[in-house]
C-alpha cells in the first residue's frame, strides 16, 4: 500500500478507536473489546474498500455492510461520523434514551447502518439475502458482513454460509473476527468453532486469512474477495480484542463494560500519542 | 372457484402466488416443504425468483429480510410451526423490530395438520405473532378470502403473518364479489342473543353453530375475524352493545389468539361475558381431522352450548 494511504487510514483509525472510546465512556456501558479488534477493517471498509455515499445513505446500488456482530456498534457509529453520516458530537449520545445511536445497530434509526442487528447469529443470513437480491437486480453492489468467532457458535451462520456457497453469492464477503475470546472466557475454552479453515472450505466459501491489524494485509483480502468468482468468501481475520488501548487487550472483561474517567484519560492519552506517532 | 366447493387454504395460497407472480417483481422462500406449502406452484412457474432454502428456518427469515431491506418483496413459507415457533426471534428482530417488508405465509397451523400429531400442529402462532408491533396478522376463513389476502399482503409495504391450513374447508365467499379489506371484521350472519366471533376454518363451523341455535329460537350474529391485527374494535363493541354475549371461536390455543384478543378489546370499551372456543391449553395428537376436531371440541356443538352458556352469564 501507498505510504501515504496507509498513514491516512492509520490515522483514521485511531480517530475511530477514539470514537469507541468516547461513545462507550459516556454511555458508561457498551462493548469496548469487540469494537477495538475490528477498528482498522471497519476503516479499511469505509474508507477504502465500499462505495458508499454519506450524503445519499439509502441509495439503492451501494455496497452493504451488515454488523451481524451487533455489540461492536461504538465502532460502526464512530466509523459513520468520521465519514460524515452524522456529526461526531452525536456519539457522546450512545445509548441515551433520546438518541439515535441505539446500543445495538438500528437501520430505522442511523444514517448509514444497513442492517438492524444485535441478536447473534442474524445478521449474516440479512447479508445473504442482499447478496441475493443483488444478483436478482443485476446490479455489481457488494455485501460484507462482520461475525464475531463466539458469535461463529451460531447453528444460524453456518446455514447462511450453507445458502451463500449454494447460491454462489460471489458478492458476499464474510469477515470472522478471529479474537479469541467471547463473553464467558477464551473461545477455546467454551465451544471452540476451531478449525475454521476445514470448516469453511468444506462449506463451499473460498478462505482467506488476514492479520486484522495490517493494513497491507486487509487490502490483499478485500481484493482477494473482490476476485473471487463462484462461491462467497470468508476472510478469519486474526485480531487482538481491545486493540489499541493496552489495558483493555486481550482481557475477556473489557467486552462489555466502560472505562471509568481514570481509565478514559489514559485510553485516549494512548490514543492521542498513537495519532501524533503517525 | 365457487361456492361450497372446498378448498384447503395453503392451495388458495399456493396459486395466488403463482397469478400475482405474473405482474409483481417478488421472491418466494421455503424450508423443504414446497409441496406441502404450495409455494410449488409459484417455482414451477417462476424458477428463477424461488429459493429453496432447506431445512433451516431462521436463516430463511434472514434471507428474506436482507432481500426485503435491500428493495426486495418477499414471502417466506414453512409450517406454522417452524416458522412462527422455530424461526420467532429471527421474525422478531430481524424482520418486525426494522419493520421490513416480509411476508410470512404460514400453512398447516393448527390441529387439522391430522395425522403428524402434536409436534407439527401448532396451536400457538397467533398468541406469537399478536405479541409483534407493527405486524399485521391475518387468518383467512376460506379459499377465496385467503387470495384476496395474499395479494392485500403483496402490495401492503411492511411485515405480516399469514395463517392457511392444510385441510380442504368450505368456500364461503363469492368469489366475484369479495373484497378483502385489513383489520375489518364482517358479518355473515346477523342476530340478537350472542354473537359468535370466527376466524380460518371455525368460520363455517360458526354459521353452522347459529343455525342450530335458531333452530332452538336464539338469535347467533356470526362475524368472521380474518384480521387479527389489527382488530376490528368496532365491529366487537357493536356486537357487545346489541347482543350482549360473546362465543369466539378458532382453532388455536384460547391462550393469546382470537379470544384473548376479543376478550382484551370488550374488557376495556363494553365488558360483557366472552366464552372461548380453541385448543384448552394442551398439545395436539395424530389423528383423522374429523375426530381431532371432536376431540378438541372445535365443533358447531361446542360453539352451540358455549353460546348458551354466555347468554346464561348476561348481567
Ligand atoms: C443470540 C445472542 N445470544 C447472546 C448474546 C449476548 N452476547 C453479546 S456479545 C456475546 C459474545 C460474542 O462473542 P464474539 O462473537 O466473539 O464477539 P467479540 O469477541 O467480537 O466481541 C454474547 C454472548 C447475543 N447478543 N445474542
Ligand atoms: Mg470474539
Amino acid at each position: 500500500m501507498e505510504a501515504t494511504k496507509l498513514t491516512e487510514l492509520q490515522k483514521i483509525a485511531v480517530k475511530i478507536r477514539m470514537g469507541v472510546i468516547e461513545g462507550v465512556h459516556a454511555a458508561g456501558a457498551g462493548h469496548p473489546g469487540g469494537s477495538l479488534s475490528i477498528a482498522d477493517i471497519i476503516s479499511y471498509l469505509y474508507f477504502s474498500e465500499m462505495k458508499v455515499d454519506p450524503k445519499n445513505p439509502k441509495d439503492p446500488d451501494r455496497d452493504r455492510m451488515v454488523l451481524s456482530k451487533g455489540h461492536a456498534a461504538p465502532v460502526l457509529y464512530a466509523a459513520l461520523a468520521e465519514k460524515g453520516y452524522f456529526p461526531v458530537e452525536d456519539l457522546k449520545t450512545l445509548r441515551q434514551a433520546d438518541s439515535h445511536l441505539q446500543g445495538h445497530p438500528d437501520m430505522k434509526k442511523t444514517p448509514g447502518v444497513d442492517m438492524t442487528s444485535g441478536s447473534l447469529g442474524q445478521g449474516i443470513s440479512a447479508a445473504c439475502g442482499m447478496a441475493l437480491c443483488a444478483k436478482l437486480d443485476k446490479k455489481d453492489y457488494r455485501v460484507y458482513a462482520i461475525v464475531g468467532d463466539g458469535e461463529s457458535e451460531e447453528g444460524q451462520v453456518w446455514e447462511a454460509l450453507m445458502f451463500a456457497a449454494h447460491n454462489k453469492l460471489d458478492n458476499l464477503c464474510v469477515i470472522i473476527d478471529n479474537n479469541g475470546l467471547q463473553i464467558d472466557g477464551a473461545i477455546h475454552e467454551i465451544v471452540s468453532p476451531a478449525p475454521y479453515e476445514e470448516k469453511i472450505k468444506a462449506f463451499g466459501c473460498h478462505l482467506v486469512t488476514m492479520d486484522a491489524h495490517d493494513f497491507d494485509s486487509i487490502e490483499a483480502a478485500f481484493a482477494e474477495a473482490k476476485a473471487t468468482k463462484g462461491q462467497p468468501t470468508v476472510i478469519v481475520a486474526k485480531s487482538v480484542k481491545g486493540k489499541g488501548v493496552s489495558y483493555m487487550e486481550n482481557q475477556v472483561k473489557w467486552h462489555g463494560s466502560a472505562p471509568n474517567d481514570e481509565q478514559y484519560a489514559q485510553a485516549m492519552a494512548e490514543l492521542n500519542a498513537a495519532l501524533a506517532a503517525l | 372457484m365457487k361456492l361450497g366447493d372446498k378448498i384447503a387454504t395453503r392451495e388458495a395460497y399456493g396459486k395466488a402466488l403463482a397469478a400475482l407472480g405474473e405482474t409483481h417483481d417478488f421472491v418466494v422462500l421455503d424450508a423443504d416443504l414446497a409441496e406441502a406449502t404450495k409455494t410449488v406452484y409459484f417455482k414451477k412457474a417462476f424458477p428463477d425468483r424461488f429459493f429453496d432454502c432447506g431445512i433451516a428456518e431462521g436463516n430463511m427469515i434472514g434471507v428474506a429480510a436482507g432481500l426485503a431491506a435491500a428493495g426486495k418483496p418477499v414471502f417466506a413459507s414453512s409450517f406454522a410451526m417452524f416458522a412462527a415457533g422455530r424461526a420467532f426471534e429471527q421474525i422478531r428482530n430481524s424482520v418486525a423490530y426494522p419493520h421490513l417488508n416480509v411476508k410470512i405465509a404460514a400453512t398447516h397451523a393448527g390441529i387439522t395438520v391430522g395425522e403428524d400429531g402434536a409436534t407439527h400442529q401448532c396451536n400457538e402462532d397467533i398468541a406469537l405473532m399478536r405479541t409483534l408491533p407493527g405486524m399485521l396478522v391475518i387468518n383467512p376463513s376460506d379459499a377465496v378470502e385467503a387470495q384476496a389476502a395474499v395479494k392485500f399482503a403483496l402490495e401492503h409495504n411492511g411485515p405480516c403473518y399469514l395463517r392457511f391450513g392444510r385441510f380442504a374447508t368450505p368456500v364461503l365467499h363469492d368469489p366475484d364479489t369479495y373484497s378483502f379489506e385489513l383489520g375489518k371484521g364482517e358479518v355473515l350472519r346477523d342476530g340478537t342473543d350472542v354473537t359468535i366471533v370466527a376466524t380460518g376454518l371455525m368460520v363455517s363451523m360458526a354459521l353452522e353453530a347459529a343455525e342450530m341455535l335458531s333452530a332452538e329460537g336464539i338469535s347467533a350474529r356470526v362475524i368472521n375475524m380474518a384480521t387479527i391485527k389489527p382488530l376490528d374494535g368496532e365491529i366487537l363493541e357493536k356486537a357487545a352493545v346489541e347482543t350482549g354475549a360473546v362465543v369466539t371461536a378458532e382453532e388455536h390455543s384460547v391462550i393469546g389468539g382470537l379470544g384473548s384478543a376479543v376478550a382484551e378489546t370488550l374488557s376495556m370499551i363494553h365488558p360483557v361475558p366472552v366464552y372461548r372456543v380453541g385448543v384448552m391449553d394442551s398439545f395436539g395428537r395424530s389423528g383423522k381431522v374429523p375426530p381431532l376436531l371432536k376431540l378438541y371440541g372445535l365443533t358447531p356443538e361446542n360453539i352451540v352450548a358455549k353460546a348458551k352458556l354466555a347468554i346464561a352469564a348476561k348481567r
